[in-house]
């Protein structure tokens, strides 16, 4: 056992521990840098009420070491709550946290061994950069600080900005500033609160491969508060989806989107079309499901239920679409009819909505090959390889997460 | 646009046992930082008040020497008071509200000046506002008294009037009401400028081209964009000018003559030391206090903003 | 059409530099006459002279009255901005009970006129049978500067961002440290304005003196008694004296701000 009284210490979990990492400071224990850091984050049953509402509702998640981990939801989810739960910026109305086998739920944020990269940065405009990167490790008696700060400055690539103010820095160099600030104290856990949302989007990018890059690098557990659904899936080896205050669904961002399992994952992480059928039938691993005034397949082990109302859904990546009368549907396909109402060429592609009736609107889109594409009051036909179905449940709300996606 | 300074939500009615501790932690850590400044206040400022009311209701014995008074509740010494000293009381507000609406045209335009019109001039705007500054440094008793010799009989500015004829040829200036409020004027003008200042150079001036660019006249921008902003620092600027200058008599003793230009404040003073009649100077007191209260209380509830000071 | 916009061009330069002279003749002419070959009364102009610029202590008992004058603001200065800077922390930063009391509790002075003020004050004194002096001067000041210290610091606490303090709560820092290392730093120019604003009112105060000093003199009481028999052309010398070295402060740091921020921009 490596507990230290002092939970800001350097209590390493079990893998990628080295034996120096737990070196003891003057009665303080600290994380030392260069070591492998990271424990489980161990979120149980936490929930915090305020007075109008229910920010997070009996929320239970595992965020394992050395993990990318993402918290995507839209505003007002809850994730920025449970975010400042863990760092101890707020006390949790209910249940318990813990980092590796401790219980940190009562310690105050300056004692966890946690650190955040602020959404607004929050880097104190009466110090220096340098002084601002150094602040966690003076505070906690660090011999090198200056130097080890200066270290993670380079790291971001920011040495030559050392003596400036954040007031005469860009949105972007700020955002590097709270990174290196938050990471060169190595954290168990490094909380990112949409680090990157004052960013435009090219920075943005650049900053997401860095960020990724650094987290490797580093090995460090990272969880990372965001609503945008791209940068959630780029980064994150773990995926949780909130809404209202608990976890829809987790796990990898893959996983989340080639299957997901409530329309507001469907519709929030990606596009999804979604249509309401009534199980029929069963045809060996497929159940037969009549929908859209057809008969649709879906895969058994691909469905939330396996009897009576169903909600189906498919990307429309993985649609074709053809011009009425020259359709080639493979046997086997599921099949929707209807009538293209717009058709917006956008060089690589062309994006279709399509009114099928008993359904609604329906999009897809096909890649630019050089063919005709069809037009708007034309009727067309769509298939898929019914592989690609998934089925939710039938009294899942269709509408649900596709208003928050596009906020 | 500056994120407010606590994001924190109400929290919920029933809390968890860490977070009553950590509200109840919090709390003892601000009653910790009031409790000095304010027992102090009790003392001397609360406690003064009652004090001072308590001794507003005082008699004096029959045949007692002259500052004996014995605690009662003598209200007649309202009833005097009011009676007797309405005129100065009614003429104190009279000079301090005029004083005021000149302050606030003087002050106004200065602001104005030093913030929006000389925004891109930073140098020259930093020195003006110096020398709005400047009056704080100099001794208010000087500077009046300084009033009093430019505007005295002899002096060349009541001469010069003279000789336009915008006064009559026996005219004067000083030992006027003229010079009572224009002193009022002067030295509260600071108290006015620097709050409507603060508002003005907060002031956004891409609204004032985006109103432009909706077909508003400069003059209407102003009044529908610029004044409407800048009321925060009119509403202080107002009060901090009106409520000194109605109990101010420096200027009343200085610029004026005692029968026609008394204020409530030299009828105080006098009550207090030269007739050593306290009870009634204390009615007197309470009795502009009071006048104070309600009339700043009537502009809150008119025009206020929350964020009064 | 012409016409008006360029009188509206105009307007407001031309009125606000008149406003301008107008709050600097007084100003103006106490430094004149601080020049006059006075003797006993200031009244006309009698020559030009440096002596009362050489001994500016040359009147009786002027210079016992500024220093006790000066003396009064330091210690009020420091009293008030820091009781006032504690209450404002407090009432932006926490919730309690009696809040809304201890609010009203302390705006309330702003709203007393300095004669009621001083009265009631000195009714107090009276009432404790403490005497006049030193000290009833000083304890009266600070009630009347806190008030403004509060209201100053107060919208420096509402301006600064909780964020920054959470975030050195993030990096280690105990809730004493934060204070210490960025609370208390980010409010300084505020707390600084605040102290500025109390010692020149408490310096600059004749009415509240003039109530709880008993016959102890400040320098605005001396101006004014001095007034009857004519004021010392040495009051003008350290009126104008004061003026000057505030002026010179004040300018001296806008200016070096001024030069930062080119430097900053040009950058």
């Amino acid at each position: 056992m490596q507990t230290t009284e002092d939970a800001k210490g350097g209590r390493m979990s079990t893998e990628g521990t080295r034996p120096e990492a737990a070196a003891d400071q003057g009665g303080r224990a600290a994380v030392v840098p260069g070591a492998v850091g990271g424990a489980d984050l161990v979120i149980e049953n936490v929930s915090k009420r305020f007075a109008a509402f229910t920010a997070v509702d009996d929320l239970s998640l595992t965020i394992p070491s050395g993990s990318f981990f993402a918290l995507l939801g839209p505003s007002g989810c809850g994730k920025s709550t449970t975010l400042r739960i863990v760092a101890g910026l707020e006390q949790p109305s209910e249940g318990t946290l813990r980092i590796g086998d401790e219980d940190v739920t009562d310690l105050p944020s300056h004692r966890r061994p946690v650190n955040t990269v602020f959404q607004s940065y929050a880097l104190f405009p009466h110090m220096s950069v340098l002084d601002n990167v150094a602040f966690g490790l003076k505070q906690r008696k660090v011999a090198d600080a200056v130097a080890r700060a200066k270290e993670a400055l380079e790291l971001v690539e920011l040495g030559h900005l050392a003596n400036r103010r954040p007031a005469q820095l860009s949105g972007g160099q700020q955002q590097r500033v709270a990174l290196a600030r938050a990471v060169v104290n190595r954290p168990q856990v490094l909380l990112l609160d949409e680090p990157l949302g004052a960013l435009d989007m090219k920075l943005r990018r650049q900053m997401q491969v860095e960020l990724k890059q650094i987290q490797i690098e580093l090995g460090l557990t990272f969880v990372h508060v965001t609503h945008d659904q791209e940068e959630a899936m780029t980064m994150a080896d773990v995926v949780a989806v909130m809404n209202h205050g608990r976890i829809e669904q987790m796990g990898a961002p893959r996983e989340l989107y080639e299957l997901p399992k409530t329309a507001f994952v469907a519709n929030f992480l990606g596009k999804s079309n979604l249509m309401h059928g009534k199980v029929v039938g069963r045809d060996g691993d497929y159940l037969q499901v009549e929908a859209a005034g057809g008969l649709q397949r879906v895969r058994a082990d691909r469905a939330v239920a396996e009897t009576g109302d169903v909600v189906l859904g498919v990307r429309p990546e993985k649609m074709r679409i053809f011009t009425a009368g020259e359709e080639t549907v493979p046997a086997g396909h599921n099949r929707l009819d209807g009538t293209i109402v717009d058709a917006s060429f956008t060089g690589v592609s062309t994006e279709y909505l399509v009114e099928v009736p008993g359904v609604g609107t329906v999009g897809t889109f096909t890649q630019n090959m050089g063919q005709v594409t069809g037009k708007a009051g034309e009727p067309a036909v769509m298939c898929w390889d019914p592989d690609f179905t998934f089925g939710l449940a039938g009294d899942d709300d269709v509408a649900a997460g596709a208003a928050e996606r596009d906020a | 646009m500056r994120a407010p300074a606590s994001r924190r939500p109400e929290p919920a009615e029933n809390l968890s046992a860490a977070e009553q501790k950590a509200e109840k932690a919090r709390g003892r850590i601000g009653v910790g930082l009031i409790v000095p400044g304010f027992v102090f206040l009790l003392l001397f400022f609360a406690a003064p008040v009652f004090v001072l009311l308590a001794m507003s209701l005082y008699a004096k014995p029959p045949g007692a020497e002259t500052g004996v008074f014995v605690p009662a509740f003598e209200v007649s010494n309202y009833v005097v008071a009011l009676s007797e000293y309405w005129v100065p009381l009614l003429r104190s507000f009279l000079f301090a509200g005029i004083a005021t609406v000149l302050a606030l045209i003087i002050g106004y335009t200065m602001a104005y000046l030093v913030a929006v019109r000389l925004r891109q001039h930073k140098l020259l705007a930093a020195i003006l506002l110096v020398i709005l500054i400047a009056p704080f440094f100099s001794s208010f008793v000087l500077r009046t008294q300084a009033w009093k010799q430019i505007l005295s009989d002899e002096g060349f500015v009541v001469e010069a009037l003279r000789f336009v004829a915008i006064l009559p040829e026996d005219g004067r200036l000083t030992a006027t009401s003229i010079a009572v409020v224009a002193g009022l004027t002067y030295n509260f003008l600071p108290f006015m400028t620097l709050p409507i200042y603060a508002s003005l150079e907060r002031l956004d001036t891409r609204l004032l081209e985006a109103a432009g660019d909706l077909f508003a006249s400069p003059m209407t921008a102003f009044r529908k964009v610029t004044l409407p902003l800048s009321m925060p620092g009119v509403f202080a600027g107002t009060l901090l000018t009106f409520i000194p200058a109605s109990g101010d008599y420096i200027n009343a003793t200085i610029l004026g003559n005692n029968r026609d230009t008394a204020m409530i404040g030299q009828v105080i003073d006098s009550r207090f030391f030269k007739i050593v009649d306290y009870p009634m100077a204390a009615a007197l007191s309470t009795v502009l206090m009071v006048v104070i209260l309600i009339l700043v209380m009537a502009y809150i509830r008119k025009f206020g903003t929350k964020e009064l000071f | 059409m012409r016409f008006k916009q360029r009188i509206g061009r105009w307007l407001v330069p031309v009125l606000g530099g008149l406003a301008f002279v107008y709050l600097l003749v007084p100003i103006a002419y106490i430094f004149v006459y601080s020049f006059n070959d006075a003797g006993r009364t200031n009244l006309t102009w009698q020559g030009f002279t440096f002596s009362n610029w050489l001994n500016p202590c040359g009147a009786p008992n002027i210079c016992d009255a500024l220093g006790n004058s000066l003396s009064i603001a330091f210690v009020a200065t420091i009293i008030a901005t820091v009781l006032g800077t504690a209450i404002a922390l407090g009432l932006a930063r926490y919730k309690f009970r009696f809040r809304k009391l201890a609010d009203i509790l302390i705006i309330l002075p702003l709203a007393t006129p300095e004669v009621v003020l001083g009265a009631s004050l000195l009714a107090q004194f009276l009432n404790l049978g403490w005497e006049l002096g030193y000290w009833t001067v000083v304890i009266s000041h600070v009630t009347f500067c806190m008030a403004f210290v509060v209201v100053t610091v107060r919208a420096r606490v509402s301006a600064l961002d909780g964020r920054l303090e959470e975030a050195a709560g993030d990096l280690y820092a105990s809730p004493r440290t934060t204070f210490w290392k960025v609370t208390f730093p980010l409010l300084l120019p505020g707390v600084v304005a605040a102290a500025l604003l109390s010692f020149a009112m408490s310096f600059d105060d004749f009415i509240i003196a003039n109530f709880n000093s008993g016959t102890f003199d400040t320098f605005p009481k001396f101006i004014y008694v001095a007034a009857t028999r004519g004021i010392p052309a040495q009051a003008n010398v350290i009126g104008s004296g004061i003026f000057l070295i505030a002026l010179v402060i004040v300018v001296t740091g806008t200016v070096l701000s001024y030069r930062r921020q080119k430097a900053l921009a040009a950058r």
